[in-house]
């Protein structure tokens, strides 16, 4: 019924038009961002799908339910599934599409079709990684280590290279959208000084992903070649230089996670702000954060190769680059504490994701420092302890933003309210899980157990334990908001226009917004985060 | 909606509906096109990295390999491209000043000079393919000279790397060479429809900055790897 009634009452851009083709052929950027959270929620559940079975296999010491190879091939696939067709495009082609014309009041990107042309080419990327998957797969670890990758490895390294390879395109495209988008779009009003800023920490993101991306491509597309081709770019038995493999290949893989953080913080100001009902403490600080973080996050590459064999004194450089990123992402950190003081604070699921992303992403950070470090680094070398420390930032970090920015943004893309009780409880789920699963592993390393291991030695099973225990229920707090985010297109109480009583442009259309966006062209006089001047609204409960 | 008829009005129709008017569409186009170059400039760069890394250590074999090329043929491709450059310039300002025929026949002689390179770059190639060096199992480099300031001599394996660079830095050029051609076909169609007015000849423009572009990198391929020692061995 209550669907009957919208569309008589008005146009927007999901009733617009109807069928495949309005869909398949769109050049809407809310539309594409749509395509791009189904297909990217498709690859999550694969991805998460090796993930459960890693946990099962290392729930016992000895190898049981696969073997090594296989075993070998399940980290790969998970690693690569989950960065480059995932975390990459997760928050940046999903939210970042819908709500960087809106939040900056443009009608569209600036280029739509191009837009588009980027959601074909993943499309692509992950058609050929799927055949690769279903015909063998890959066991060069995510990271197509050389010489390994190169003349040893009797798996589908070619196949998973150009899907990464393509994919990479997709994901530079987006940027390159986002970049222009920023610069000549906004507006009449909306000054630098007064972008939201999801959109300063987009924009770092797209710097990123415009500068960091390409070396990747050419290097995946040399490691292609040499197996294609007999090139011999990266052989060590002719005089080629497998270290080399490993810095370009880091000059993009380091960078690519703060693609993956950035627009994780980027959620997380809107969303502080918002259920703290204050301007983000210190705004420029902020934004000027996220640039800091992708400039230095391309000086810091080789402190994932302290043991690969570079000299001591660029370790010792890199050592001290890899600490000063600390600097911004501290700064955010305290700022977004520093809103929360004396702020009225409201309880709405995705604030609880935001906390758990402070909180988990500081853990993530702390332990980032301790590998930063020339001598723990050593020691923890490719033992769980990373394991640990870069899932609790991509995990507890950048899931837990994007599924936070899923859950605020929720009723702006579906017009629809999801369950609150259900995302609080699956909002929790996800935090406890999420700590059941990776905290041990912190100790498991260490303690000295290696990564990419399908057996171990029995002292270290009930660790082992709590993680795959931990895993399941992560899995469950994962299945739940799918499940309640369809159940609300149907079902869900008709959102208001800003539910939350939000500041940004977004918030001033209607929900969903119509297909361009605003019935009129904004111009913006206000500041960003002027929650002094909205009331809250009365639903959100606000505590004091 | 807010597309009044005022502005549809005001609007050419090359305008597409999310700009507010003619320049921000420009604006855009340009700023994403220097943007895309900036990337190609990264993607480029990681090969250039790898040669300069390896053309230290290997310097003797660099000289040897790059010696092998023929100096003849990379120079007169080096004049093709800066030719093509020419008339895509040339072609730019012909769409300027809205000479749709003039524009038709600078598009069509920059096919020509891509697909002269391209012929001319076929020709080097096969003859490394004759001479066995091309990297693999059948790479044979005793017939390279080693330089007379050198101690020892060539080393098969480390000559492989720069051909391994050779063939992946021209290839990949060749490569976007061979894309170039395609705008430039799709281009020149257009403008025989006369599509490109004084107005709007944004497409040509950024077509031009794409060949520009390729044109530059050849511009540092070939010193770097036709011109690494070229004194007389005696």
């Amino acid at each position: 019924m209550a669907t009957a009634a919208i569309t008589a009452e008005r146009e927007h851009y999901l009733n617009q038009e109807y069928g495949i083709r309005s869909w398949l052929l769109t050049t809407d950027h809310k539309r594409i961002a749509l395509l791009y959270l189904i297909s990217i929620t498709f690859f999550f559940f694969v991805g998460g799908f090796f993930a459960l079975l890693i946990r099962l296999e290392l729930l016992t010491p000895a190898g049981d339910l696969v073997q090594a190879d296989t075993y070998n091939k399940l980290f790969s696939m998970h690693g690569q599934v989950m960065i480059f067709f995932f975390l990459i495009p997760s928050i940046p082609a999903v939210l970042g599409n819908f709500l960087v014309p809106l939040m900056i009041g443009a009608k569209d990107l600036a280029f739509p079709r191009i837009n588009l042309l980027s959601w074909y080419l993943y499309i692509i990327a992950g058609l050929i990684y799927i055949h690769c998957i279903v015909t063998g797969g890959v066991d060069t670890g995510w990271t197509f280590y050389t010489p390994f990758s190169t003349a040893f490895s009797n798996t589908k390294v070619i196949e998973a290279g150009i899907a990464i390879f393509i994919a990479g395109f997709s994901s530079i495209l987006t940027g390159l959208n986002f970049v222009v988008t920023i610069h000549r779009m906004r507006a009449p009003g909306m000054t630098w000084s007064r972008l939201p800023l999801f959109i300063w920490a987009h924009y770092a993101t797209s710097i990123i992903q415009l500068l960091g991306t390409p070396v990747l491509a050419i290097t995946l597309l040399l490691v292609v070649f040499e197996r294609a081709f007999n090139l011999g770019i990266f052989d060590p038995t002719r005089g080629g230089d497998p270290l080399l493999f490993q810095h370009l290949f880091w000059f993009y893989s380091h960078p690519a996670v703060y693609i993956m953080i950035l627009p994780a913080m980027a959620v997380e100001s809107e969303v502080v702000a918002c259920f703290t009902r204050k301007r983000i403490f210190g705004y420029n600080f902020v934004a000027m954060s996220s640039i800091a973080i992708a400039v230095f996050g391309f000086l810091v590459w080789a402190h994932h190769m302290f043991v690969a064999g570079i000299s001591l004194y660029a370790a010792l450089v890199f050592s001290i680059l890899s600490y000063l990123v600390a600097v911004p992402s501290a700064i955010k950190v305290f700022n977004w504490t520093a809103t929360m003081y004396k702020g009225s604070i409201s309880f709405t699921t995705p604030m609880l994701y935001a906390f758990g992303f402070i909180g988990l992403f500081t853990m993530g950070g702390l332990t980032g420092l301790f590998l930063a470090c020339l001598g723990i680094d050593v020691h923890v070398h490719d033992t769980y302890f990373i394991i640990a420390h870069f899932h609790y930032i991509m995990v507890g970090g950048a899931v837990m933003g994007y599924l936070g920015g899923l859950h605020f943004w929720w009723p702006k893309i579906s017009g629809r309210m999801y369950p609150e009780g259900w995302g609080r409880l699956a909002a929790l789920l996800v935090f406890v899980g999420f700590n059941l699963t990776f905290f041990p592993q912190f100790i498991l390393g260490y303690m000295g157990m290696p990564r990419r291991y399908w057996q171990y030695p029995p002292e270290f099973q009930v660790l082992n334990v709590l993680s795959t225990a931990g895993s399941t229920i992560l899995a469950v707090g994962y299945v739940l908001p799918m499940v309640y985010f369809l159940w609300s297109m149907r079902y869900g109480k008709l959102a208001e226009d800003n539910p939350w009583g939000a500041a940004g442009l977004e918030w001033k259309t209607s929900s969903p917004p119509p297909t361009f966006n605003f019935d009129e062209a904004p111009e913006v006089t206000w500041e960003a985060y002027n929650y002094e001047e909205i009331p809250a609204p009365a639903e959100v409960q606000v505590e004091r | 909606m807010s597309d009044s008829p005022i502005a549809v009005e005001q609007h050419g129709p090359e305008l597409l509906h999310h700009f507010v008017d003619a320049e921000q569409q420009r604006d855009a186009a340009s700023l994403g096109m220097w943007l895309f170059l900036a990337t190609e400039i990264m993607f480029f760069g990681g090969m250039f990295c790898a040669y300069l890394i390896y053309r230290f250590w290997y310097y003797n074999e660099f000289a040897a390999g790059s010696r092998s090329l023929d100096i003849w043929l990379g120079t007169i491709n080096t004049a093709v491209l800066i030719c093509s450059s020419l008339t895509v310039a040339l072609g730019v300002r012909a769409a300027q000043m809205g000479k749709r025929k003039l524009l038709v026949v600078l598009l069509l002689l920059t096919i020509v000079f891509g697909f002269a390179f391209l012929g001319i770059k076929g020709v080097e190639w096969y003859d490394k393919y004759k001479e066995h060096h091309i990297p693999g199992r059948s790479f044979n480099a005793s017939d390279l000279e080693k330089p007379p300031y050198s101690n020892g001599g060539i080393d098969q394996q480390h000559e492989q790397i720069y051909f391994s660079l050779y063939f992946a830095m021209t290839g990949l050029h060749a490569l976007h060479m061979i894309i170039g051609v395609g705008i430039f076909v799709f281009l020149t169609f257009y403008a025989w429809k006369g599509r490109y007015t004084p107005k709007y000849y944004t497409p040509i423009e950024m077509g031009g900055l794409y060949w520009h572009f390729v044109d530059i990198v050849w511009i540092y391929l070939f010193p770097l790897l036709y011109l690494i020692d070229r004194k007389p061995l005696r």
